[in-house]
């Protein structure tokens, strides 16, 4: 379970392809839903399958900060040089910032007006009421800028993980599949 | 004798026309005055909201009731519907656009007494970067002293507008396609 000095435990694995999943498929859910025509029969549904995925993401990016703040963190291989291990950990620390302000702000669009967030007709998320004027739209704005921006680091991140396996053909993706 | 009698005739030319029209500002500061509208939902039900920000007045003189004008100029971003994503909806390119289009003013051209209170108000709407006359079946609810030392003078007005006309798309379905407009105003007396 726990993460080694060359390894990374299942949780931490599991834990990183779960919220890459779901963040990737939150982006284009989101993406596809702000054009719903009206009469669409997901115009309902979709924006409310978006919040609750959205706060269950957001409950698995609480455990993955705690998990990567309490654990030891695989060394980078010795193929990487300097500047790659320094930009790949600027990518990594944007990776855990960047989706807590799109969960944040998103949660600051649907809680404007003092309407808690269903998750799955399970349970509700409390608001917090209006925290500022206009909040609906300027949390808006940064959910959907930000978003864009994490998803051009996600590509980055995937494009040299890809690099890693095919061209200097190290353990770099094999580690973070459980397979070191 | 023929100079000052002529110096008379003119200033008293001046002055005749004025009458004694008053100037009045809109009371959005007391928040006595609304603009509410409500458009079809499907077509079963009415949905209502406002626009909380805006200001204006009028120039309105009972015994001169034609030479009466009004302007009124709204914060489109202050649209309310008590919904904070219908309201970012709505407030987008979609609908009102008011990152473009901060600004909705009405500026009347006619005004016409129908008798018993009744008014016909005619004047220009610019909403959404459209300028449209429209026409605005008004009332006069009263006028006179408050207690507080001012003079008030109020009215209520009806319209409807056209989502097409005014360029936005017709998105909500075949009995969304209008909404109407009720408008309440109280003018403080300057």
């Amino acid at each position: 379970m726990k993460n080694t000095d060359n390894s990374y435990g299942w949780l931490s694995i599991s834990l990183h392809w779960t919220i890459a999943i779901l963040l990737i498929g939150l982006f284009f859910l989101g993406y596809w839903m702000v054009d719903l025509s009206y009469y669409d029969i997901w115009y309902q549904k979709a924006p409310a399958l978006h919040k609750s995925i959205g706060i269950i993401v957001f409950i698995f990016m609480l455990i993955r900060l705690f998990w990567r703040i309490t654990q030891v963190q695989p060394r980078p291989l010795s193929t990487s040089n300097a500047f790659e291990t320094t930009v790949s950990h600027l990518v990594h620390k944007t990776l855990y910032v960047l989706p807590f302000i799109i969960l944040l702000s998103g949660y600051l669009i649907s809680t404007a007006d003092g309407r808690p967030i269903s998750v799955f007709e399970l349970f509700e998320i409390p608001s917090l009421g209006a925290l500022f004027n206009n909040q609906e739209d300027i949390a808006g704005l940064i959910h959907k800028y930000v978003a864009y921006v994490m998803m051009a680091i996600v590509s980055l991140h995937a494009l040299a993980a890809l690099k890693h396996h095919f061209i200097d053909k190290d353990g770099t993706l094999k580690r973070m599949l459980g397979r070191s | 004798m023929k100079k000052v009698l002529l110096t008379a005739l003119i200033a008293g030319s001046m002055i005749a026309p004025l009458s004694n029209a008053a100037d009045y500002v809109i009371d959005t500061k007391g928040a006595h005055a609304f603009i509410n509208f409500k458009i079809k939902h499907l077509g079963y039900s009415w949905l209502t909201g406002r626009f909380d920000k805006f200001t204006g007045g009028f120039s309105y003189d009972a015994s001169n009731l034609a030479a009466s004008t009004v302007n009124v100029k709204v914060d489109t971003s202050s649209f309310n519907s008590n919904h904070a994503e219908r309201d970012k909806h709505i407030r987008g390119k979609g609908f009102l656009n008011v990152g473009e289009f901060s600004t909705a003013t009405f500026e009347s051209t006619s005004f016409k007494d129908l008798g018993n209170d009744k008014i016909e108000l005619k004047g220009d709407l610019t909403l959404h970067g459209v300028t449209k006359e429209i026409t605005i079946d008004a009332e006069k609810i009263g006028e006179g002293k408050d207690p507080w030392g001012g003079y008030r003078a109020g009215f209520s007005g009806t319209t409807k507008i056209g989502l097409k006309e005014f360029g936005m798309q017709e998105r909500l379905g075949p009995a969304s396609t209008h909404v109407e407009l009720e408008l309440h105003i109280e003018g403080i007396r300057q």
